[in-house]
């Protein structure tokens, strides 16, 4: 059942977000910001726009979402408990011993996780494939990558974006998680990535900037890259690392921590209000 | 067997996987710009919609090896051993072996005796790497024949596979009737003075030497281990138990490979002095495969002085 209400999915996406926050917090380590940032893009797609069942997490017709960024397994795990795909306690056991909930995700331990990803630069390539086979299947799936805006330092994300290209990939949509920081700190002072919708469009790809936490902009993104035909697409999402968390917003530092008990009911109180007054 | 005769494993690989790609219409073939050499092009040829050339990028190579499988297809991705095992070892590790992937690394030019491209392109530790993969199958067949039948075998597996191809032309060995098993080494001949444990071109190089050393006396046998993980324990245990001496010989770094993987098995089952004939933990140099086997004494005359020193 797709859900198109905007304020909805809104409402969904700060459950996500809480989701992570729990996630995080049980297991004392994680990666909240970059996870955060993306919560909105994934609850569009799980909730509004990807043909999927959460009743047959093995369909071979399903549209498929390569979270290559893995780092935000939190957001990925949260948003498919949302989903129904298993429970949401299972969520305070991320990163344990015993868990299938692993630091980043693995296809094999949990349902609705459609590639094993961590190692930055990898998932965007497996997505290509899966974008060739479903073309050579003639099976109509959709096939979405979020990649974040440090991994694509990473070489092969640009030789996974030529054979996209080359391929004519239509069916495949990429999502660039456009929060601006990394480990070491701003994208451009660290790695030196800049200019990225010139370097996009001249790889051969239909680029959209939109705003990555405007719910209404990411499903019109959507809406255009299923009508892009002949090529494929990549939207820029701006967003806001640890979006949602007050005090983690634009914070390098939340790249890869958990929050202590104090942070953490913060981190709460903070989305329970998001979740009363609206956005 | 007559050893005049000599094909290349990677001819025989292109050759049967085109055969194959009309049985199996799962079968889609990758190749990184290599197509000529690897011998893909075959089944380019006949199968232009299944073949994906991704140019030279390695890594893409492999991780769109690993999206193609989760579909259901039989990807063989294939280019020369330093790149597939060496550039994208992590690719191969985190979107292949962790995932247990059902994708075929077919691997050639592995070895000394990729000859005068030298250092750069001769790969003296895939095996050792590939080795080390939880969920991986490695394999390094010895001629046409069993190149052939491990080409269709493979295709079985549901799991990831690295199997290690040479660029130069090797005897064949075997008649089309010969039956083979992954896991099982094969005995050939059943002297008791030692056992020769050899791999891909170098089981051609241990009956060669075999058969010199009949003429002064010394019986050997020879093993081929095609399959060096899950390796032959049973095989190799019953070798030391039945022969005075255990030689390994790898167009291989002594380290990791073959002689590494019966060393480990005897050290456990029946503790057993292992002489290793391997490149000795050096990089390789330009020249032609056959001299460069001579220089780094793993062909047959380098064996028969083993046994006979």
């Amino acid at each position: 059942m797709k859900i198109t209400d905007i304020t909805a999915l809104e409402k969904i996406a700060v459950q996500v977000r809480k989701g992570i926050i729990e996630e995080v917090y049980s297991a004392k380590s994680g990666h909240p910001g970059g996870s955060l940032s993306c919560a909105d893009i994934l609850t569009v797609l799980y909730f509004n726009q990807m043909n999927i069942d959460e009743k047959k997490p093995d369909d071979q017709n399903r549209d498929r979402l390569v979270l290559s960024k893995g780092h935000a397994a939190p957001a990925l795990y949260s948003v498919l408990a949302e989903k129904g795909y298993f429970d949401k306690e299972l969520l305070k056991t991320f990163r344990k011993i015993g868990s299938n909930l692993q630091g980043h995700p693995d296809m094999n331990k949990v349902p609705g996780v459609d590639m094993t990803t961590g190692s930055l630069g990898q998932g965007i390539s497996a997505a290509v494939g899966m974008a060739i086979a479903s073309k050579m299947n003639k099976a109509g799936c959709k096939i979405y990558c979020i990649l974040g805006d440090g991994e694509i330092e990473e070489g092969q994300v640009w030789e996974a974006l030529i054979a996209a290209s080359k391929n004519k990939l239509d069916n495949l949509c990429v999502i660039l998680d456009n929060n601006n920081l990394q480990i070491d700190g701003e994208i451009d002072k660290v790695g030196g990535m800049n200019n990225m919708t010139e370097k996009l469009l001249s790889f051969g790809f239909n680029v959209i900037n939109i705003d990555g936490h405007n719910i209404s902009s990411i499903i019109d993104a959507f809406t255009t890259a299923k009508q892009t035909k002949g090529k494929p697409t990549v939207i820029i999402a701006k967003t806001i690392k640890g979006k949602g968390v007050s005090f983690m917003e634009n914070k390098a530092e939340w790249h890869g921590k958990a929050p202590s008990e104090e942070e953490y009911n913060i981190a709460i109180a903070d989305l329970d209000n998001a979740m009363i007054v609206g956005k | 067997m007559n050893l005049d005769k000599k094909i290349a494993t990677r001819q025989s690989y292109g050759e049967e996987l085109a055969k194959l790609g009309e049985e199996n219409k799962d079968i889609v073939v990758l190749d990184a710009d290599l197509s000529t050499a690897t011998k893909t092009g075959i089944f380019a040829e006949k199968f232009p919609d299944r073949f994906i050339n991704v140019g030279i990028a390695e890594q893409n190579l492999m991780g769109i090896a690993a999206g193609l499988s989760t579909f259901g297809k039989i990807p063989y991705a294939s280019t020369f051993a330093v790149f597939a095992a060496g550039r994208a070892y992590e690719q191969i590790r985190n979107s292949i072996a962790y995932p247990k992937l059902n994708v075929k690394i077919c691997a050639t030019h592995a070895g000394i005796t990729v000859g005068e491209d030298g250092a750069t392109h001769q790969m003296l530790e895939d095996l050792s790497l590939m080795r080390a993969l939880p969920n991986m199958t490695v394999m390094c067949t010895s001629d046409d024949i069993q190149t052939r039948w491990a080409i269709r075998e493979i295709a079985n597996i549901n799991g990831p596979v690295y199997l290690r191809l040479c660029r130069m032309a090797t005897p064949v060995i075997y008649d089309v009737t010969d039956k083979f098993e992954i896991g099982k080494g094969i005995q050939i001949g059943d002297g008791t003075d030692a056992s020769i444990i050899a791999t891909g071109v170098t089981v051609s190089e241990a009956l060669k030497a075999g058969e010199i050393l009949k003429e002064n006396g010394v019986n050997v046998r020879v093993i081929d281990i095609h399959t060096i993980k899950p390796i032959d324990r049973e095989l190799i245990v019953k070798c030391a138990k039945e022969t005075k001496r255990i030689i390994t010989v790898e167009d291989h770094n002594i380290i990791g490979g073959l002689g590494t993987a019966v060393c480990e098995v005897l050290a456990e089952e029946y503790p057993t002095k292992v002489e290793r004939i391997g490149i000795p933990d050096c990089f390789g140099r330009s020249g032609k495969a056959e001299e460069l086997m001579k220089y780094y004494k793993i062909d047959s005359m380098a064996i028969v002085n083993k046994v006979l020193n």
